[in-house]
């Protein structure tokens, strides 16, 4: 007896997972890996998307109300804050890093350039808390919320209470960060079984790629997310080894991805180079010498003028339409 | 005869006494501990701000902040039997500006005679790479811990030490000469790095008793000037920024030795 009431109400669960509208349909790209986040610890649902959205590009998470996330993370750059070779934030103060990309971030096993943090659900603290991005506290963000007239009932509405804990607060935003998945570019069409719709030279500069860059910009994801230190002119940011404290890590930085490169330079952690042609320039004819260079790029790397052009056009097709343009990641 | 008789009463006695003294700490019945940290510098009650110290290297200083974490207690008995506060229950931030935060009470303690406290300064490095649905309480980085954390290098603050010294440098955009320790670390989650994590082991000089109805208050004193003065001397001028770096790995080594405990009322 009590079992199939057991049934009967797993039953009554699962229909209400599955319930959702057919335009909110969450699925995982079928040609990626498995994802490193937890998805059983923070099931994403339309109410906690659409909060996460609403907190994403609400400058309420700023000091004075001028910064939201998507002020630097902007959709049609992919997320990212094209043109600005560091982050621009309040008061009109510069960080020292480039804006990357938030994308396909339930795969990363860390965050930032260097890897400081390693669970989305922390990440947010980090931009809140910077005094040359958003330069508030958590605490207080959380207070302005709950004083708010509408949050504390789409908090209700997304998990069940209107109390706005730490833990609701951030697992909304990561809902949001968590379906903003980029696997949708002419590349993937091809990986899918369209043959054609890459040209010949695009196809070259795969080759190319696969040869030269595939080794660090890994798979389907275009990073193996190891620490490296890709033989560009170091100052003073220490990278991985701000984190870790060790020396052989110093100037090491996350490979990034290289999915929708095209539209997200200025490039490097520091945003140096403005175009693709620089950055193919670095790797053929610029690389420093240096103790923590890695190995695989003492060598040289042989690109004539027509490959570096092949490769280019390749990157070119990491771009993803759907992923810059869809209205459901947008400010609605 | 008659002897013999009176030597069995007392026997008997004694007997009864010692049977009912053990049947009075039952392990199955509970009972509860406070703890209070007094913070003091030079053997007096710790002032913030108006208050100028003296450190080792005999710079003068004040102190504006002094706030560390305590976690993961556990309680010997003198049959050596040690008692965990069960994890949940078991993070604390001691806040100098914060009186209430200065005592706490731990219950559900078994009864019987107790030699050590242990506990850590610090969160152990399974709660610093939890889920955020188990940081509540003293953990809650937008509550409690708010100030206690890095949010860029993920992972707790474990104590906090700020004041001002005419050593330290001039910061131009706050016109203040200030020194700010902030030590943590737990040692990474996939690289290894520094770990600050230390057990601390306080030892009564006579067995406390933990009782149903009688909750022992053990007095602990915490020497706040052991931070900067030990088996390293820190100077304001030249470490005045003691965060995330190896430095900071002898400040708490220094300030493991900051805990006394004094007495019990
Ligand atoms: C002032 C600009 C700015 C604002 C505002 C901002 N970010 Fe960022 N974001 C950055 C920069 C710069 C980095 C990279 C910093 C680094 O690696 O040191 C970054 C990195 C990230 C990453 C890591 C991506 C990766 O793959 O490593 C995520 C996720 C992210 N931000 C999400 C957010 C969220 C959520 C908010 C709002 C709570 C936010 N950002 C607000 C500039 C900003
Ligand atoms: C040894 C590993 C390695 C190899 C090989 C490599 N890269 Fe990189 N790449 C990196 C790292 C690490 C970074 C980030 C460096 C930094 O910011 O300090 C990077 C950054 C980039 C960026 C900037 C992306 C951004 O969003 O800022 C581009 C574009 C890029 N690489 C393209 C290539 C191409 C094309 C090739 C092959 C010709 C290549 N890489 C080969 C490790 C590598």
């Amino acid at each position: 007896m009590k079992s199939y009431f057991i049934i009967a109400l797993s039953f009554l669960l699962f229909s209400c997972l599955t319930e959702d509208s057919e335009e909110f349909k969450f699925t995982l790209p079928s040609h990626f890996p498995q994802p490193e986040y937890d998805f059983s610890k923070n099931k994403i649902t339309k109410e906690g998307f659409e909060l996460g959205r609403k907190l994403f590009y609400d400058g309420i998470l700023s000091r004075d109300g001028s910064v939201s996330c998507g002020s630097c993370h902007i959709q049609s750059s992919a997320f990212t804050h094209h043109g600005h070779d560091v982050s621009h934030g309040i008061d009109d103060l510069l960080g020292d890093r480039n804006t990357p990309a938030v994308m396909n971030v339930a795969w990363s096993p860390t965050l930032f350039w260097d890897g400081g943090v390693h669970d989305l659900d922390l990440f947010a603290i980090s931009p809140i808390e910077n005094p040359v991005e958003m330069d508030d506290k958590l605490s207080n963000v959380l207070d302005k919320l709950r004083g708010h007239k509408d949050y504390p009932n789409l908090f209700k509405k997304a998990f069940g209470s209107s109390e706005i804990t730490t833990d609701h607060f951030l697992k909304a935003l990561s809902q949001f960060q968590l379906r903003l998945i980029s696997a949708n570019s002419r590349y993937d069409q091809f990986l899918l079984g369209d043959q054609n719709i890459l040209n010949q030279e695009e196809k070259n500069g795969l080759k190319l790629f696969e040869k030269n860059c595939a080794t660090c910009h890994a798979g389907v994801l275009f990073t193996d997310f190891s620490f490296r230190n890709n033989g560009i002119k170091h100052f003073g940011d220490l990278g991985r080894a701000r984190i870790t404290l060790q020396e052989e890590d110093e100037y090491k930085f996350k490979v990034p991805s290289l999915r929708n490169v095209a539209i997200t330079a200025p490039f490097m952690h520091d945003g140096r180079f403005y175009s693709l042609e620089a950055v193919l320039n670095h790797y053929i004819d610029q690389i420093t010498p240096s103790k923590n260079l890695d190995p695989l790029l003492k060598n040289k790397i042989n690109l004539s003028e027509s490959d570096k052009k092949s490769i280019i056009s390749f990157l070119q097709t990491l771009t993803d339409k759907e992923f810059i343009t869809n209205r459901q990641f947008s400010e609605q | 005869m008659k002897k013999i008789v009176f030597q069995i009463l007392v026997l008997s006695g004694i007997m009864i006494s010692i049977s009912s003294c053990t049947k009075e700490l039952d392990e199955n019945i509970l009972g509860s501990l406070e703890l209070e940290f007094e913070n003091l510098y030079d053997g007096q009650r710790l002032v913030l701000n108006s208050q100028t110290y003296k450190n080792a290297m005999g710079e003068e200083h004040t102190v504006s902040q002094f706030d560390y974490f305590i976690s993961n207690i556990k309680l010997t008995k003198e049959n050596g039997e040690v008692f965990i506060v069960p994890q949940k229950e078991s993070y604390f931030i001691v806040k100098h500006n914060d009186p209430a935060s200065q005592k706490f009470t731990i219950s559900g303690i078994p009864q019987g005679k107790y030699t050590n406290i242990k506990y850590l300064i610090g969160v152990d490095s399974m709660r610093n790479t939890m889920d955020v649905s188990e940081r509540t309480g003293a953990l809650d980085v937008g509550g409690a811990a708010q100030g206690m954390y890095w949010s860029w290098n993920s992972g707790y603050i474990f104590l906090k030490m700020e004041g001002t010294s005419p050593a330290a440098p001039l910061n131009q955009t706050t016109g203040q000469r200030g020194f700010r320790f902030h030590i943590g670390g737990f040692g990474g989650l996939n690289s290894k790095t520094i770990n600050n994590i230390k057990e601390i082991t306080l030892t009564a000089e006579d067995p406390f008793t933990v009782k149903e109805n009688k909750t022992p208050h053990a007095h602990i004193f915490v020497d706040a000037s052991k931070v900067m003065n030990g088996k390293t001397n820190v100077s304001i001028a030249t470490n005045h920024t003691t965060m995330f770096n190896p430095f900071s790995v002898n400040v708490a080594d220094n300030y493991t030795a900051m805990f006394k405990l004094d007495h019990f009322h």
